[in-house]
């Protein structure tokens, strides 16, 4: 019963249907041929590249030559963009040479630990839903901006763990948790996640996908790290789907004490 | 004390320098157990005590830059449009004083070169010019940059200071990014090199940084020319500035070179000899104090030094340089050379040797749809 279940749980993004929860980012890999590698171990379905480091005039880049559209969602990304304007220059420039017209918006004027400005970031998604491009936006863990993306119109929100590359974990875990219980749409934990330990985390919390880059990237085996990561998210996911105990923190008598109310 | 103040007030560094001299090793082993170290930090990580520590050094340095930078290295080449100048820097091939032929190259010749090198695969350039009026204005160089732009993703100039008009009105044009040396942070060793020429003087020369950065460059590189002073001193005062613009021009990514004079055809001879020890131990403090700042390493530096430091913490490389103009695609070659460069290895060779240490080339991390 629990497979069949499993089967069914797909995730859907503007419609479309995913099997993987797991997102992978393309940057800081030692060759195009370990990053793929990478990506066919984490079996992961959506994969993101920054438009900057894309040559899109041509067709023997590394990116577009190795990313096969019809095994990934090319997701493309406005990684340095510092504002709005910038943003959307770039996600339209990279519509117009075909790639996608999904794009995972970033936002990020401060270059060091690339924090998502949240006023730029959402005048950025007004105008390219308006556009209508399929707009992933990566937040600071802000659940109230987070609604205001939604009633926008954007396809996710992806609020950061801790900030990205860093590694360090969930430090953003109260906000995440509201913004889970709060969203409509799906939620894809983006940024910070280091081991698969903190993606099994926010995947038992309930989030709807994860987003990992550096860690798989930077690790010392990246393709065997990827394994590891798909089998924590699917782990994660399974555990939020089964229901997870309650924690309790004083033992629980297994007679009841109240029993003889019942009499 | 204002974070500029700061740069600028030879005692102040010296007091660091102080700190420095007298920090030792115990100090030093209880500085490596933190984990996350910060300017405060600075004067102890380049202290002669931590040279003795430089293994240790390195591999933290290894760890943070692939963490931050990941396995790749970013590539680009310089070309040099212009080698006329009015300063007279008595360490610089281009100084006014040297009476070799003067080259500046065309509208078509840039263009030549332009195509020429694009086709090696380069996508990031820096366009140089000797610091003239007359001959390397704004005017001038913004032409440079309208005929570049079609065949670069990413266009750096290191050219002379301007205002914050100027250097506005080449963003405007296409440019994305500014480097800009202080040469020495040493008020006096500075007004000793600095004969004549707009360069002469030291506060504009600081000052142009600020107007670089209110200009909204996207990307600033900063540096000192080491071997002209204690490259300690020169490292605790370009710590300082860095900080300071990091600050104060929160949105620009910054990043810092390490060039050390290089032989020219004119002897000079270098007061402050730097080893190749020092210049190591430059790279690690710069790379633990600020994780995020990019380390740009040239050509002046030999192949098998460059091999060894790409692991250490350096991020971007020159590769293929000439430092006369019209050289690339041999329309002259009697231009007079900035320096001479030491690694003159093809972009292939240098690619071997990167993919042979796990890193991954990268031609192109920008694109000109940021900008119009």
């Amino acid at each position: 019963m629990f497979t069949t279940m499993n089967n069914r749980d797909q995730l859907i993004i503007a419609g479309k249907k995913f099997k993987s929860r797991l997102f992978l980012g393309t940057g800081k890999f030692q060759s195009s041929g370990i990053m793929i590698q990478a990506i066919e171990a984490a079996e992961s379905e959506i994969v993101t590249t920054a438009v900057r480091r894309i040559d899109l005039k041509n067709p023997q880049d590394s990116f577009i030559k190795n990313i096969d559209p019809r095994k990934y969602l090319f997701l493309p990304n406005t990684s340095g963009a510092r504002n709005a304007e910038e943003a959307v220059r770039v996600a339209k420039i990279a519509r117009a040479s075909g790639v996608s017209n999904w794009i995972k918006l970033e936002v990020t004027p401060d270059p060091n630990y690339l924090l998502p400005c949240p006023v730029e970031t959402l005048a950025a998604a007004k105008e390219l839903v308006k556009l209508n491009f399929v707009v992933l936006p990566y937040i600071n863990a802000d659940p109230v901006l987070a609604k205001h993306l939604e009633e926008t119109g954007c396809a996710t929100v992806m609020p950061l763990a801790s900030p990205i590359g860093s590694n360090r974990g969930i430090k953003t875990k109260e906000m995440i948790n509201i913004i889970i219980e709060m969203s409509n749409i799906p939620v894809v934990v983006d940024a910070g996640l280091g081991c698969p330990s903190h993606a099994a985390e926010v995947m038992e919390a309930g989030a709807d996908a994860v987003l990992v880059n550096t860690a798989i990237a930077t690790a010392k085996n990246p393709v065997l790290y990827a394994e590891a990561f798909k089998l924590a998210v699917e782990s994660g996911r399974k555990a939020f789907l089964a229901g997870i105990p309650g924690v309790h923190n004083k033992a629980s008598a297994s007679s009841p004490l109240t029993g003889f109310l019942q009499k | 004390m204002s974070g500029f103040n700061k740069i600028i007030n030879t005692d102040f560094i010296n007091s660091l320098l102080k700190i420095s001299s007298s920090t030792n090793k115990e100090m030093v082993s209880d500085l490596l157990k933190k984990e996350q170290w910060n300017l405060s930090d600075f004067p102890a990580l380049i202290s002669p005590a931590a040279s003795e520590y430089i293994e240790e050094l390195a591999r933290i340095s290894h760890n943070i830059t692939k963490q931050r930078f990941g396995n790749t290295m970013q590539m680009y080449i310089p070309l040099y449009i212009s080698n006329f100048c009015d300063n007279t820097c008595l360490y610089c091939g281009f100084n006014v004083q040297n009476t070799t032929k003067r080259k500046r190259l065309s509208k078509e010749e840039i263009l030549k070169e332009a195509v020429h090198i694009n086709e090696k695969g380069f996508k990031h350039i820096l366009i140089l010019t000797g610091e003239s009026n007359e001959k390397a204005d704004s005017n001038y160089i913004r032409e440079a940059i309208k005929i570049i732009k079609p065949h670069f993703s990413s266009i750096s100039l290191e050219i002379q200071p301007l205002s914050t008009d100027k250097y506005a009105g080449l963003i405007k044009e296409g440019a994305d990014s500014l480097t800009i040396y202080q040469e020495t942070y040493h008020k006096k060793t500075y007004e000793k090199y600095h004969l004549s020429g707009k360069k002469k003087s030291f506060n504009n020369r600081i000052a142009s940084t600020d107007y670089a950065g209110q200009a909204g460059f996207y990307r600033i590189n900063i540096g000192a020319l080491l071997g002209l002073y204690d490259w300690r001193f020169e490292a605790l005062a370009l710590a300082h500035h860095l900080n300071y613009l990091i600050k104060k021009y929160w949105k620009i990514k910054f990043s810092v070179s390490l060039p050390r004079i290089q032989k020219i055809s004119t002897s000079f001879n270098v007061p402050f000899k730097v080893t190749d020890l020092d210049i190591t131990q430059f790279i690690c403090a710069f790379r633990l104090v600020f994780p995020d700042t990019g380390i740009t390493l040239s050509t002046r530096e030999p192949a098998e030094l460059r091999n060894s430091l790409i692991k250490i913490g350096v991020t971007t490389l020159s590769a293929e340089s000439h430092t006369s103009p019209g050289t690339y695609s041999g329309q002259v070659n009697n231009g007079k050379e900035q320096f001479s460069v030491s690694d003159h290895r093809r972009l292939e060779q240098i690619n071997a040797c990167l993919i042979q240490n796990g890193y991954d080339m990268v031609m192109k991390d920008w694109d000109r749809s940021f900008q119009s």
